[in-house]
């Protein structure tokens, strides 16, 4: 990795205490110790012909004739392990996702590591291995990265960023501003499963069935998708700000209304639960290993289809439509019979007091 | 999931609303306050309204406790947490409420303040026990729904000797504040707000009992049908209050008997009288100062009363002057008849009390209902 290259690689006086060592501020300031740790975790369970160039960067080979795609993300969760997964395969599938929701073919990683002074190496291994995991099951390998270490207390343990570069092939590419009057919406699967599973855990709530977070790579589920033969106009994944906020930002872009059914929508009965117990809307609560897409009309069943046949997208369903409105109203005709606003997320969720 | 989707069911919700379309007088119109903004809510979300004929009207009350905590109460906590250097813990939905110089609980965590957005009052508890070197003051707020959790608290602390824990008290009564809307001009001398009958709030009655209620029956002759929150309860209870109205009857009726009965809950209201007693006066919101509307922590317990135990005083603050929160609370306005409501006053911004938890008014309006007004 970037600082690493012209330091002398073998014969550390001591290996890296894994079990029992702490982050400390040498293993940020581009010394033997940085070297150390980045040959010895980083390197080790990250390790491909890219990252092997030692370089400040990857030299990577030319693709054929698409156009590159390139998205970058930060992470910061708390906690660092949750149900389901932890900050290491979140950061590798969220960048992937990005990319692939795109259109694009997700290619490369590259991983920024903000560690904190007095941070358990073994965490730490425990976050590169799962990255190391996620990255091998998705095909799609760190090739660069950056190490720096802040002082205790200025950190929250692990910061990452990732930035993912993907290639997309001639008239494949897919944007938030193509959605059109008369498409129809899909969600690959049920909402709100991550976002729970953190809070869950985060505040030790203690549900008697377990929430495990949704966190997965979908551009597997996106090629089987594109491989039905459907028009897609948009893909996007509702991480954030959950389905809510992302359909409209989409109606922005595209100048479109909404109109979802909350019949269709598909909720894991302990996630409702757990949403009702807190006061909180599904809609609104964060996914990571969902998509949204938009397609034409036609096509809306054979798409479903598809993605039913996917492992990712086996709870797939079609929630709504695309129509004209100049306001760019998400709407929804509620289960109940009644309408109403599907609206942004206005600052985080916060539980209610009674 | 069980007891919860029965009441959500859209089917039903259709034969019941066919049944208050049958049941409603299309020579006369039907004016009833849901005074809780948990009703407020429901109606908002399920899109209720749209299920009512167009003689029935909802009014939104002052039932949302975030909605009528004074900005000078928020003062003090803010003045707590940043002047005084407690960890001051809340509900989540208090950390937005709009207070003096543009500050909020939340802008003030932003500012260094050590403030905790806690579940219950235990968890305050529990971090007082955890810091033994910090004070600990949990900032307890609203209806009787949410009291008898805080007198569980301080008897908590009681028990462990806790040195460390205290309750700035803003705990409200819902009696008083329907007292105070029927006892208003606009109700009462000038006509301007027809009402014609309640939805009392199940939470609060599940601790109460329906009788607090038999009062307003039969003194102002308004009819009250305590309901549930979720929507079909609603529903029925817009039902029943047509028919008390069409039949001339003014009564206490009871919507919600799977968790409601006449007297409520004695052991959580002794918990209370044990820990509480009523304040003289108390501002409210909106609603000005009501006399005997609040509880304050009986002397008995005077070392977990953060008013004791910090020099806190309290200054009254008018809202914001083109704010219509007051006329919102007591139903005299509508959210969309405010000049700054969905402009200056959003969820993001919010400049007044209503659009600050999604159970006030302005903000269920805003975030389920504005397309009506395009």
């Amino acid at each position: 990795m970037s600082e690493s290259s012209a330091t002398p690689r073998k014969n550390y006086v001591r290996p890296l205490d894994i079990k029992h060592g702490q982050v400390d501020m040498a293993h940020g300031a581009g010394g033997r110790a940085m070297a150390q740790l980045i040959e010895e975790l980083f390197a080790r369970y990250l390790g491909n012909e890219y990252l092997a160039q030692g370089d400040d960067g990857a030299l990577l080979p030319a693709q054929g004739e698409g156009r590159l795609v390139m998205a970058t993300d930060s992470h910061v969760v708390s906690p660092l392990f949750f149900p389901g997964g932890d900050i290491g395969c979140l950061s590798v599938h969220g960048t992937i996702n990005d990319v692939a929701m795109m259109g694009a073919k997700p290619l490369w990683l590259s991983a920024g590591f903000i560690l904190e002074e007095g941070f358990k190496l073994a965490d730490l291994a425990r976050i590169v291995q799962s990255m190391a995991a996620a990255a091998k099951a998705a095909g799609v390998p760190v090739v660069t990265g950056d190490t720096k270490v802040v002082e205790r207390g200025k950190g929250d343990g692990v910061f990452i960023t990732t930035t993912g570069v993907g290639v997309v092939a001639p008239g494949q590419a897919l944007s938030g501003r193509s959605a059109r009057p008369g498409d129809v919406i899909l969600v690959s699967g049920t909402l709100g499963d991550h976002g729970m599973a953190i809070m869950a855990e985060r505040e030790s709530l203690g549900f008697e069935s377990p929430i495990v977070s949704d966190t997965a790579a979908l551009h597997g589920l996106i090629a089987a998708m594109r491989a039905s033969g459907a028009d897609l106009h948009v893909l996007r994944d509702p991480t954030r700000g959950g389905l809510a906020t992302t359909l409209n930002e989409i109606a922005r872009q595209s100048g479109v209304g909404m109109m979802l059914q909350e019949k269709a929508l598909p909720v894991n009965p302990a996630v409702n639960a757990a949403c009702e117990f807190l006061g909180l809307d599904p809609l609104y609560v964060a996914n990571e290993g969902k998509l949204v897409a938009i397609c034409a009309e036609n096509d809306a069943e054979k798409l479903l289809a598809a993605m039913r046949a996917h492992p990712l997208g086996s709870q797939a369903a079609i929630i709504g439509t695309v129509h004209e409105d100049a306001h760019h109203f998400v709407q929804m005709t509620t289960a109940f019979g009644g309408k109403r606003i599907v609206d942004w997320l206005s600052g985080e969720q916060l539980p209610r007091i009674c | 999931m069980k007891y919860i989707d029965e009441f959500r069911d859209g089917e039903v919700a259709k034969g019941l609303a066919e049944a208050i379309r049958r049941e409603a007088n299309p020579a006369r119109n039907y004016h009833f306050m849901e005074f809780c903004g948990g009703h407020t809510h429901a109606i908002s979300r399920y899109g209720v309204s749209d299920l009512l004929p167009a003689n029935v009207k909802m009014i939104h009350g002052p039932g949302c406790p975030v909605c009528v905590l004074p900005i000078g109460r928020v003062d003090q906590a803010i003045r707590l947490a940043v002047e005084q250097g407690v960890m001051l813990c809340t509900y989540g939905d208090c950390l937005r409420v709009p207070a003096s110089d543009g500050l909020s609980l939340m802008k003030a965590k932003a500012r260094g303040g050590d403030i905790r957005m806690v579940y219950s009052s235990a968890d305050a508890v529990l971090l007082a026990q955890k810091n033994p070197d910090k004070q600990v003051v949990f900032f307890a707020i609203g209806f009787e729904t949410t009291t008898p959790p805080t007198a569980v608290a301080i008897k908590q602390a009681a028990a462990l000797g806790l040195k460390n824990f205290s309750v700035l008290c803003c705990h409200v009564l819902t009696p008083s504040a329907i007292s105070s809307i029927l006892e208003s001009p606009e109700v009462r001398q000038w006509g301007t707000v027809p009402l014609d009958g309640f939805i009392g709030p199940a939470h609060v009655s599940t601790i109460i009992g329906s009788r607090p209620y038999e009062f307003f029956a039969e003194e102002y002759r308004k009819p009250v049908v305590i309901a549930g929150f979720e929507p079909l309860d609603v529903m029925q209870a817009i039902k029943m209050l047509i028919r008390q109205v069409n039949e001339g009857r003014a009564e206490v009726e009871n919507e919600f008997s799977r968790a409601v009965d006449r007297d409520g809950n004695k052991k959580a209201q002794q918990l209370v009288a044990d820990v509480f007693e009523m304040r003289k006066h108390f501002e409210w919101r909106g609603l000005n100062v009501l006399p005997y509307s609040a509880l304050r922590i009986r002397s008995q317990f005077a070392e977990f009363d953060a008013e004791k135990r910090f020099p806190l005083g309290y200054a009254s603050v008018p809202d914001h002057k083109a704010c219509e929160c007051g006329a919102i609370l007591r139903g005299v306005k509508r959210p969309q008849d405010c000049k700054i409501f969905g402009t200056v006053c959003t969820p993001e911004n919010p400049v007044g009390s209503c659009m600050v938890s999604s159970e006030g008014a302005c903000a269920a309006h805003y975030t389920y209902g504005r397309y009506k007004d395009v």
